[in-house]
C-alpha cells in the first residue's frame, strides 16, 4: 500500500480547559475520499485546521505528506488545497483577481497563475463570470470559486470543511459533481460534513466523530451494516403520543428509537413491520419505509441526531 | 512581498478617490487654518519667535503633514486589519497558503508604508505650492512623516487584529489619535501647554514626528535632535511590529 498522506495518532486539540479533539487516530491514503461526519461541535473543524497546518496540535502525532506540521507547515501548505467553512473570497475583487492573487501567495508566476486561473474557471463553470465582482455571485458559485481557488497550486490533498452547508439542493448537486470529477482525476479529498447524504455520495471511507472522539470508522456501507439494520420504518403519531405508541410496537423491531417527532423501528424487512403495525390497528399519521442511512448509524452510536 | 499584492490590488479599485483626497485635504487645511486662521495669528505680533520666527502657515504646515500621515496610516491599520480577520477574512485566506501570519503582517505594513508615503508626498507638494517651506530639507520630511505614521500604525495593527468588535476604534480615535493631533505640537508649540502636561506630549510618536518634520521644513533642526526623533519613531515601529507579530500568530493560528 502507498504511504499515507495523512497520519494522526492520538491527535489532540485543547483550547484552555476545553478539549476540542480528544485523541483521534486517522489514516488517509492517496486517491481516497475521506470524510469526518459529525454534528456541529464534534471537533471536525479543529481537526481540519490541524491537518491544514493553521492550528498547532496540543498533543499526539501528526504527519501530513510525511512531514510534521510543527516544523514544515509552510511546505505542507504549499501542497494542500483548503476550502474553508466560511468563504474567504474578496467580495470587492473580480472572480479572476481572486484566483490570481491566491496563486501569487503560492509564488506562482503571473503567467502560470493566469493560465491556471483560466482552466479552473472553466472547471468551476464560471468562465463567463471571470470579470464579475464576487459580490454578485450566488452562494453555489462562490463555493465553486473557493474550490477552484484551492486548486490553483495543484494540491495533492483537497481539504473541504462543510463544502455544501448553506447551499440549496441544486447547487449541492452541481458541487458534488465537480468534487466527484476531482476524485476521478486522482485528487485526494478530505471533507467534513454533517450531512449524511453528502458523506454517502462522496466518501470512500469515513469516521463518525462525536465530542472530539471517533465513534466509528469504515465505508458507508460497512458502517450501516455494522451499526444499523437494512431498513427503517418511520412512524409518526400525534404529538405526545410517540412514547406511548412505541411500547406497542417495540417487539416488532431489532431496535427502536423514539425521537420527539417520530418513532424509528429498525428491521431487515420494513414492509413486513409496517404491515403488522397496521394489522394491530395502530393508526400512525404517516408511515415511511426506507433504507438505513448514516444518520441512523450516528443515532445508534451517540443517541443523538446529526442536525439538531 | 506576496501578501502586499492583495492590498495593492484592492487599492487599484480605490486609488482615484484616495489620490484626490490626498491633495484636497492639505489644500483645505492649509487654506483654512494656515491662511485663514494664520492671518489672525500673524497679526498678533507677526513672526513670533515661539513659532520659530515664521508665519503661522509655515509653522503649521509640517505639523499637519505629520498628523495627516499618522492619521491615514493609523486608519489603514484599523478597519482593514480587523476586516481581514472578521469580514473579508483576507488574512485567513493567506494563512491557508505557504504564507505565515508574520507574512500577512509584513505585507500589510509594507502597503501601509506605501499609503503613508503617497499622503506625505502629496502633502509636501501642496506645501510647496503654498510656499510654506523654508528649506530644501523638506524633502526629508516625507520619509520623516512616513516614520511618524508607521510608528502609530505598527502597534495599531497589533491592536486591531484581535478586536472582536470595532467599537474599540472609536475609543482609539477619540482618546488617542484626536488628542494627540491637537496637543502634540502640530497647531501650537508644546511649550504653550502647562508644564505638567508636556511630558505626555513628548512620549507620543506624534510629537516626535511633528518636531522632526517641522525642523526639516524650516531647516533649523540639529543633527542629533533629528536622529533622536528617528530613533524614538524607529523604536515605536520595532516594538509595535514585534507585539503585532505575536498577536497575529495568536489570532490567525490558534
Amino acid at each position: 500500500m502507498a504511504d499515507p498522506l495523512i497520519e494522526a495518532r492520538a491527535l489532540t486539540k485543547r483550547f484552555g480547559d476545553f478539549v476540542a479533539v480528544a485523541g483521534i487516530d486517522v489514516t488517509v491514503r492517496p486517491g481516497e475520499a475521506f470524510g469526518f461526519l459529525g454534528p456541529n461541535g464534534a471537533g471536525k473543524s479543529s481537526t481540519m485546521r490541524m491537518i491544514g497546518c493553521t492550528s498547532p496540535r496540543s498533543g499526539g502525532e501528526l504527519r501530513i505528506l510525511g512531514l510534521d506540521p510543527d516544523t514544515h507547515g509552510a511546505q505542507i501548505r504549499s501542497r494542500l488545497g483548503v476550502v474553508p467553512q466560511d468563504d474567504t473570497l474578496d467580495n470587492e475583487l473580480t472572480v479572476f483577481d481572486n484566483l490570481l492573487i491566491y496563486g501569487r501567495y503560492f509564488d506562482l508566476s503571473r503567467k502560470v497563475a493566469r493560465q491556471r486561473a483560466e482552466e479552473l474557471l472553466d472547471f468551476a463553470q464560471l468562465s463567463d463570470r471571470a470579470k464579475a465582482r464576487v459580490q454578485t455571485l450566488s452562494g453555489g458559485m462562490k463555493r465553486r470559486l473557493t474550490i477552484a481557488r484551492a486548486l490553483i497550486n495543484e494540491p495533492q490533498v483537497l481539504l473541504l470543511d462543510e463544502p455544501t452547508t448553506g447551499l440549496d439542493p441544486q447547487a449541492r448537486h452541481v458541487l458534488w459533481d465537480r468534487l466527484y470529477r476531482l476524485k476521478q482525476q486522482g485528487v485526494t479529498l478530505v471533507l467534513t460534513t454533517h450531512y449524511m447524504d453528502e458523506a454517502e455520495q462522496l466518501c470512500d471511507r469515513l469516521v463518525v466523530m462525536d465530542k472530539g472522539r471517533i465513534a466509528a470508522e469504515g465505508t458507508p456501507l460497512q458502517l450501516i451494516a455494522e451499526h444499523s439494520s437494512r431498513e427503517v420504518v418511520e412512524l409518526r403519531f400525534a404529538p405526545d403520543r410517540n412514547e406511548v405508541m412505541a411500547d406497542k410496537v417495540a417487539d416488532l423491531a431489532e431496535r427502536i428509537e423514539v425521537l420527539p417527532d417520530r418513532v424509528l423501528l429498525y428491521a431487515d424487512d420494513g414492509d413486513a413491520v409496517a404491515e403488522t403495525v397496521s394489522q394491530r390497528g395502530l393508526r400512525p399519521e404517516t408511515v415511511l419505509v426506507r433504507r438505513s442511512t448514516l444518520e441512523d448509524v450516528f443515532l445508534r452510536l451517540t443517541g443523538r441526531t446529526l442536525v439538531d | 512581498m506576496r501578501a502586499t499584492a492583495y492590498w495593492t490590488t484592492t487599492y487599484k479599485r480605490t486609488w482615484r478617490g484616495s489620490v484626490s483626497s490626498s491633495f484636497l485635504r492639505p489644500v483645505l487645511f492649509l487654506a483654512a487654518m494656515g491662511l485663514g486662521l494664520g492671518s489672525l495669528v500673524d497679526r498678533n505680533g507677526s513672526l513670533d519667535a515661539r513659532l520659530g520666527g515664521v508665519d503661522y502657515l509655515t509653522f503649521l504646515a509640517p505639523g499637519l503633514l505629520a498628523t495627516t500621515t499618522l492619521m491615514v496610516a493609523s486608519q489603514e491599520a484599523m478597519w482593514p486589519v480587523n476586516g481581514a480577520v472578521r469580514w473579508n477574512r483576507a488574512y485567513l485566506a493567506m494563512t491557508n497558503t505557504p504564507l505565515q501570519p508574520r507574512d500577512a503582517l509584513f505585507g500589510h505594513l509594507v502597503y501601509m508604508t506605501f499609503r503613508a508615503f503617497t499622503v506625505a508626498a502629496s502633502f509636501v507638494v501642496v506645501m510647496l505650492l503654498f510656499g510654506a517651506v523654508e528649506s530644501p530639507l523638506v524633502l526629508l520630511a516625507i520619509p520623516a512623516a512616513v516614520l511618524c505614521g508607521m510608528a502609530m500604525a505598527a502597534p495599531m495593527a497589533g491592536y486591531s487584529v484581535a478586536l472582536t468588535s470595532d467599537s474599540g476604534f472609536a475609543s482609539i480615535n477619540r482618546f488617542v489619535i484626536t488628542p494627540m493631533s491637537l496637543f502634540a505640537g502640530a497647531f501650537f508649540p508644546v511649550g504653550q501647554l502647562p508644564p505638567w502636561i508636556r511630558p505626555i506630549a513628548y512620549v507620543t510618536p506624534m510629537w516626535h514626528g511633528v518636531d522632526l518634520c517641522r525642523g526639516l521644513a524650516l531647516g533649523g533642526i540639529g543633527l542629533w535632535r533629528a536622529l533622536g526623533h528617528v530613533a524614538v519613531l524607529g523604536a515605536f515601529i520595532a516594538a509595535g511590529t514585534a507585539v503585532a507579530a505575536v498577536r497575529y500568530r495568536r489570532v490567525l493560528v490558534p
